[in-house]
């Protein structure tokens, strides 16, 4: 279930971001959960505390509490800028002491849009062609996607830790760290 | 309420104060506009839990601040640029309880005698404001000392021919080296150079109740997860555990009021958005090199040379692919070795300064690193098919090793910080707009040692290498990247002190002149740049300030 973008976008981002890291042997970025990973940001004020900063000092995977899970709380400045950088100003006078911002749900709304109703079920090629000739969506998008992709799991991307696997790290390390020689050896 | 000081700004430089006055009995009220992610204010005794490996969080999404959408800056290479060329994030160091220090890697060596006196030493440069410092480095030899024992710093005295004389030993030895550093000193060395373990301001062992650092490899850019790095947790913990100090975080100090030839207090703005005042005996100002003129020209002081001979390390960047290497970059503290050859004038140097015609040219510390981050790694490569490959083959994050020089960058009076006239941050204060451009000595020496680093690679077996620099250049001759804005977070110079209050903004004790209870803590009163991270110097000078203070 998406949190902020409707079934239709969420199926066209979907094939958008296995345009940009396809499936082969390996899953695609559709699978590693990066659709999640921009959904679970486009919808960050759906839930309490907002999923801006996960928790620390460590995600439990090599030890230690879990504390990534918790997100953290945003101060009144920080909800201010993050809300204003996912909703854009909207006219909201707070929001626009330098002038108005156009915020990511605007961004992926009309970047979306512009693909076509009949961008799912068109061909890869053409999926391809349509994407770059919306250049600063596919790039607003790919950084995304490099964030869900290779990330640590508890923004909703790198699923199973999928990306991770994909390019043999281990991602997060604490608090077990690299011993002596596995930092200065081959 | 009313202070004996007010310090602005909790950084390596204001915390270093709020020790020294703290331990004196003093009582300080520590202001600092970011949030606290580092230490109980309760207990100081308990350091938070909120720092983590996670790119995401630290690199992607300003954790540490400053937002650039809350508080930007602005940024042109001269007037003929128009009011702007950018506005966002420039040079920022974070903002937050401990400033910069909470995430810089922490390489953090001592200046070379000459640093002290590079007019007397190497003579003026044209269109730069070359000048020996008010004090040398005799005089801030103990306080080196202290600042190195109070932040915890391990090295190898000895190991750095060139260093300057020491009067003790590091008090922790060097942590493991990284295995791409092994490969570069030893290649460094065959072609006559000097590396030598860094300097760092992290635990290699157990060390004032804090672990050693286990090598996570999260280091420059993020806070440790287990707080092995010492700067500046170190100092504001016993701060605070005097309890002298008050540390109000999330609080913007907007004005320094005066009256007549004293400071009276501050104006502030806390998370309310409400603005108050504060009475003190002292203000101390330690809010980085661009920050600190803001606030000077935001109390409307007008001494002509605030904001002005800011300085920025020209950084030469030169890197090697090495497709039968695996480095590894992501274990480790981000760089465990550098050389200091090039900020030594040998015969080539001389020749290419002279063929340039200028007097001379020194280059800066090289640091010895590699890329670990998987994300910045993929962001380096296009979408599509082929993406899956490169990221697997990594060229970039495992394959890759090189050096960033942090060149010495000349005083010119042009480049300054000043009140940008129409951009505002959140509370509604102007910000900080940066003009600058770097002076042909930068471009010049860059251009001298950039190859010398790539002859290191290539005798490493590199299958290539590039260099590039930051700030790149309009023009772009050679491989200077675009950007114009220069990357490095060393800042400096831009209140600087000296004898004269003609020639200087503050006396040899960061005292502003004709303001004598208003002191500077931090980078800002640097008369030359040297070629070393600033860090361990400004706080040697900050607590010789602050000892002046209460002596
Ligand atoms: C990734 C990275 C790596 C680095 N590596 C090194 C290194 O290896 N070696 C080295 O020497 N240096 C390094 N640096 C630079 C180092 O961080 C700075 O030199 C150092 O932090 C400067 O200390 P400071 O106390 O002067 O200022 P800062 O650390 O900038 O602290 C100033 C503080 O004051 C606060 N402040 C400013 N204005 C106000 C105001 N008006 N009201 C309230 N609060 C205010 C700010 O929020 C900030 O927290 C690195 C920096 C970065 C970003
Ligand atoms: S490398 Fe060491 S000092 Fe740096 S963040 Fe990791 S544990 Fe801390």
């Amino acid at each position: 279930m998406a949190i902020w973008l409707t079934t239709d976008e969420y199926r066209k981002l979907a094939a958008v971001v296995d345009l940009m890291i396809p499936a082969d042997e390996t899953p695609g970025a559709a699978e590693a959960g990066t659709v999640d990973y921009i959904d679970g940001l486009l919808g960050a004020f759906e839930v309490d505390p907002p999923r801006i900063w996960a928790g620390g000092p460590f995600s439990g995977r090599t030890g230690g509490p879990a504390g990534f899970a918790e997100f953290l709380p945003l101060s009144a400045l920080d909800e201010l800028a993050w809300r204003t950088r996912i909703e854009g100003s909207l006219g909201i006078a707070e929001r626009e002491f330098n002038g108005p911002v156009v915020g990511l749900h605007q961004r992926y709304r009309e970047g979306l849009d512009s693909l076509g109703v009949d961008f799912v079920q068109s061909d890869v090629q053409e999926q391809a062609r349509r994407l770059k000739g919306n250049e600063m969506f596919a790039s607003l998008v790919y950084e995304h996607v490099c964030e869900g992709m290779y990330g640590p799991p508890e923004y909703g991307g790198n699923r199973n830790g999928i990306g991770w696997s994909l390019i043999g790290t281990v991602g997060d390390v604490q608090p077990r760290g690299w011993t002596d020689d596995e930092v200065s050896l081959p | 309420m009313s202070a004996d000081a007010i310090i602005v700004g909790s950084g390596p430089g204001g915390s270093t104060a709020a020790e020294v006055l703290a331990a004196a009995g003093w009582s300080v009220v520590l202001f600092e506009k970011g949030r606290n992610h580092l230490i109980d204010l309760d207990d100081p005794t308990r350091l938070l839990g909120d720092f983590s490996n996670d790119e995401i969080k630290f690199i992607d999404r300003h954790f540490l601040g400053p937002d650039p959408f809350l508080e930007p800056r602005t940024f042109r290479t001269g007037p003929e640029d128009g009011d702007r060329i950018f506005a966002g994030s420039v040079n920022s160091i974070p903002s937050t309880v401990g400033g910069g220090g909470t995430h810089a890697d922490g390489k953090v060596p001592r200046f070379l005698e000459e640093d002290f006196r590079m007019l007397s030493t190497y003579g003026p440069q044209d269109g730069a404001a070359v000048a020996d410092w008010p004090l040398d480095y005799a005089e801030l030899e103990p306080f080196y000392a202290g600042a190195e024992r109070g932040i915890g710093v391990s090295g190898e005295a000895g190991a750095n021919p060139f260093a300057a004389w020491r009067s003790g030993p590091y008090p922790m030895p060097p942590g493991p080296p990284m295995y791409g550093s092994t490969l570069s000193a030893a290649a460094s060395e065959l072609l006559g150079l000097h590396p030598y373990p860094a300097p760092g301001a992290t635990n290699s062992v157990f060390y004032d109740g804090r672990p050693p650092c286990n090598n996570c490899g999260f280091c420059a850019f993020f806070g440790c997860p287990i707080h092995a790095k010492g700067d500046p947790v170190a100092m504001l913990q016993r701060a605070l555990l005097t309890g002298n100090v008050e540390l109000i975080p999330e609080t913007f100090v907007s004005r320094i009021l005066t009256r007549g030839d004293r400071a009276t207090g501050v104006e502030y703005v806390g998370p309310d958005g409400v603005a108050r005042s504060m009475d003190a005996r002292h203000v101390i100002v330690a809010g980085g090199a661009v920050e600190t003129p803001r606030l000077l020209l935001l109390s409307g002081f007008d001494h002509p040379l605030i904001g002005r001979n800011l300085m920025v390390h020209f950084q030469t960047i030169v890197v090697g692919g090495f497709a039968d290497i695996d480095f590894h970059g992501e274990r480790g503290r981000a760089v465990t070795h550098m050389h200091d050859d090039a900020l030594i004038p040998d015969d080539a140097s001389r020749r290419a300064a002279k063929e340039a015609g200028l007097p001379w040219i020194r280059g800066g510390m090289v640091e010895h690193g590699g890329p670990g981050l998987p994300i910045m790694e993929a962001k380096h490569y296009n979408w599509g098919p082929g993406h899956k490959r490169k990221m697997r083959e990594s060229p970039y994050r495992r394959h890759l090793w090189g050096f960033t020089m942090q060149g010495e960058d000349l005083p010119v009076p042009t480049n300054r910080v000043d009140l940008d006239p129409k951009v505002r941050d959140v509370r509604g204060f102007p910000v900080a707009r940066i003009t600058y451009r770097p002076h042909r000595h930068e471009l010049v020496a860059s251009d001298h040692h950039g190859p010398r680093l790539a002859a290191i690679l290539e005798t490493m077996g590199a299958k290539w290498t590039s260099i590039v620099t930051s700030p790149g250049s309009r023009l772009g001759p050679g491989g200077r990247t675009e950007g114009l804005a220069p990357m490095s977070r060393h800042v400096m110079g831009s209140v600087r002190m000296g004898t004269e209050p003609e020639t200087s903004v503050t006396d040899a004790h960061g005292r502003v002149h004709g303001l004598e209870n208003v002191v500077i803590a931090d980078s800002s009163v640097f008369v030359t740049a040297s070629g070393y991270g600033p860090t361990l110097t400004l706080a040697a000078l900050a607590a010789r300030s602050a000892s002046a203070m209460v002596s």
